[in-house]
């Protein structure tokens, strides 16, 4: 039967489809909120210095993690069953991709968490006023563009895409800073680096959340955002392996 | 929030002026369409469509039940000639020539575009005979030994030569369906068309025997120009290089396959390809 204005209803004819696209959505949302809430409590951890808050999204991280195996099993389940085109396409990658990139920062926060525990051996150091500051933007960023994923609202996802420069131009000063009370004083040191993998990690969680503003983009438009992609922070030289990979 | 996305075009339902992607091809057309309209008596079937077929391409037409995609197919071939009530108006070349200009031999032309439909149609003859049938009446033979060669090289491209060179005196009419399909593309390029319209040529078979229809329309594609109605989008997706969407007659949407099925730019290809109405 062809469809007429009023009969063509926005629904698959196939109502369960529907129900299962529903629900991936809602499973990514899920692992955003509590990668959010890990980001925001390993961040509370650091600035307040408590051991068994880090302890728990240490422990919490596999939560994360069991979410974006969810995720990724029911999409190519979906890609399986139901051969999906065009924007049902675009729905099923674009929740892959997103798992992907929070499971990313997910890992970043517990690696937030558990260094806080060693930089809470020594004394406090004035940058943490500096990167309390970069933590807010990170988790800005975060919430930004996980709201603009659920509205799909690609306008708003933008916004966040420029907004990881002033995240990046964050980490390159803090870093600068951190050097100089390295510096300074040598007693510094320890507390400083993992101060600077913290750092770092926060603005690789900006490009993650870049990242998910992307595959926002690419779902509502069904094209890649094509302007310049924010550059990543500027730091003379970027530690390359070891300890800063979460693990 | 898909609601907001749907809602966002208050044209959602309005046909765009033009059909929207791209209907045209820049320089290889083989087949070219321009305010076509066609009747059945009152009721205007295809309704001012324009667009270009690609030579060596698979063009796919998908579109729901009586949306004019088999009606559009014929007319290429002027197959609709042979419906009293029917008419055809608009321009129609191939090649740059006017299918429908009064000069037209039409059994020149449809031996130039060639035609397999949806149940396989061998004649009630033998296998052979079912190939050499177009061949001997266009007069395209001298001898047998040329014959016995079309015969064989037709059944060889149309990938059946194998399953009955032994047999080739026994009945089209006793072989498989996937078979009997084959068959009629062998029957169908035995007298080299340069386009072959194909409606719906794996409705009838199974899964095997349709991926076989579909392996042989890519190998063809490399000698002739195809163009293909179906009702399974999946084959569109999966054979097609362009892909035309019709409705009620009108040509919504046309583009490279790749795009139809990734990102269509009208919302009533989006709606009957992810299989919101239909």
């Amino acid at each position: 039967m062809a469809p007429t204005a009023e009969t063509h209803a926005n629904d698959h004819t196939v109502r369960s489809f529907d129900a299962e696209l529903d629900r991936l959505s809602n499973t990514v949302v899920r692992a955003g909120g509590l990668v959010e809430a890990q980001l925001a409590a390993a961040l509370q951890a650091l600035v307040k210095r408590d051991a068994a808050l880090a302890a728990e999204v240490s422990a919490k991280d596999n939560e994360v993690d069991a979410l974006d195996q969810e995720i990724q099993d029911h999409a190519v389940r979906l890609l399986a069953l139901r051969q999906p085109v065009a924007e049902d396409l675009r729905h099923i990658v674009g929740a892959l991709r997103i798992a992907g990139d929070l499971e990313r920062i997910g890992d970043y926060a517990a690696n937030v968490a558990r260094r806080s525990l060693v930089v809470n051996q020594s004394p406090p150091v004035k940058a943490i006023t500096a990167l309390a500051r970069m933590a807010r933007l990170a988790q800005e960023i975060v919430k930004d563009v996980l709201d603009a994923y659920v509205e799909r609202d690609v306008d708003r996802a933008i916004v966040v895409w420029r907004r990881d420069e002033e995240l990046d131009a964050l980490h390159t000063s803090l870093f600068q800073e951190l050097v100089s009370y390295m510096m300074e004083d040598s007693r510094n040191i320890t507390a400083c680096s993992h101060l600077m993998f913290i750092a770092k990690n926060l603005e690789r969680i900006g490009d993650h959340a870049t990242n998910i503003a992307e595959t926002v983009h690419y779902l509502a438009l069904g094209r890649p955002l094509r302007a310049a992609r924010p550059k990543g922070a500027e730091v003379p030289t970027e530690p390359s392996s070891g300890p800063e990979s979460p693990t | 929030m898909k609601d907001e996305q749907h809602s966002e075009s208050a044209q959602e339902h309005a046909y765009p002026e033009t059909t929207a992607g791209k209907p045209t091809v820049e320089d290889n057309a083989k087949v070219s369409a321009r305010g076509a309209n066609v009747y059945y008596g009152e009721k205007q079937a295809i309704k001012n469509v324009s667009l270009d077929v690609g030579a060596h391409e698979v063009t796919a037409f998908i579109g729901p039940s009586g949306c004019g995609k088999s009606t559009f197919l014929r007319a290429l071939n002027r197959m609709n000639d042979t419906i009293d009530i029917c008419r055809v108006t608009g321009d129609f070349r191939l090649d740059g020539e006017d299918i429908y200009d009064r000069k037209v031999d039409v059994v020149q032309l449809r031996a130039r575009v060639g035609m397999v439909f949806q149940k396989p149609n061998p004649f009630p003859k033998s296998i052979f005979e079912n190939v050499a049938y177009g061949p001997r009446i266009h007069g395209l033979v001298a001898h047998k030994s040329e014959l016995d060669e079309i015969v064989h090289t037709s059944l060889e491209r149309a990938g059946l030569l194998g399953e009955v060179k032994d047999r080739l005196d026994t009945p089209g009419t006793g072989l498989s369906g996937g078979q009997q399909q084959r068959l009629c593309i062998a029957r169908a390029i035995a007298v080299s068309p340069e386009v072959i319209l194909m409606d719906e040529p794996c409705s009838a078979l199974d899964p095997i025997a349709t991926a076989k229809i579909e392996e042989l329309i890519d190998e063809l594609r490399e000698n002739y120009t195809i163009v293909i109605v179906t009702h399974s989008m999946q084959q569109a997706a999966r054979v097609s290089q362009r892909t035309a969407f019709f409705h009620l007659g009108n040509l919504v949407e046309m583009g490279d396959t790749e795009t139809i099925f990734t990102n269509p730019e009208h919302k009533l290809t989006q709606g009957y390809i992810t299989g919101r109405f239909g």
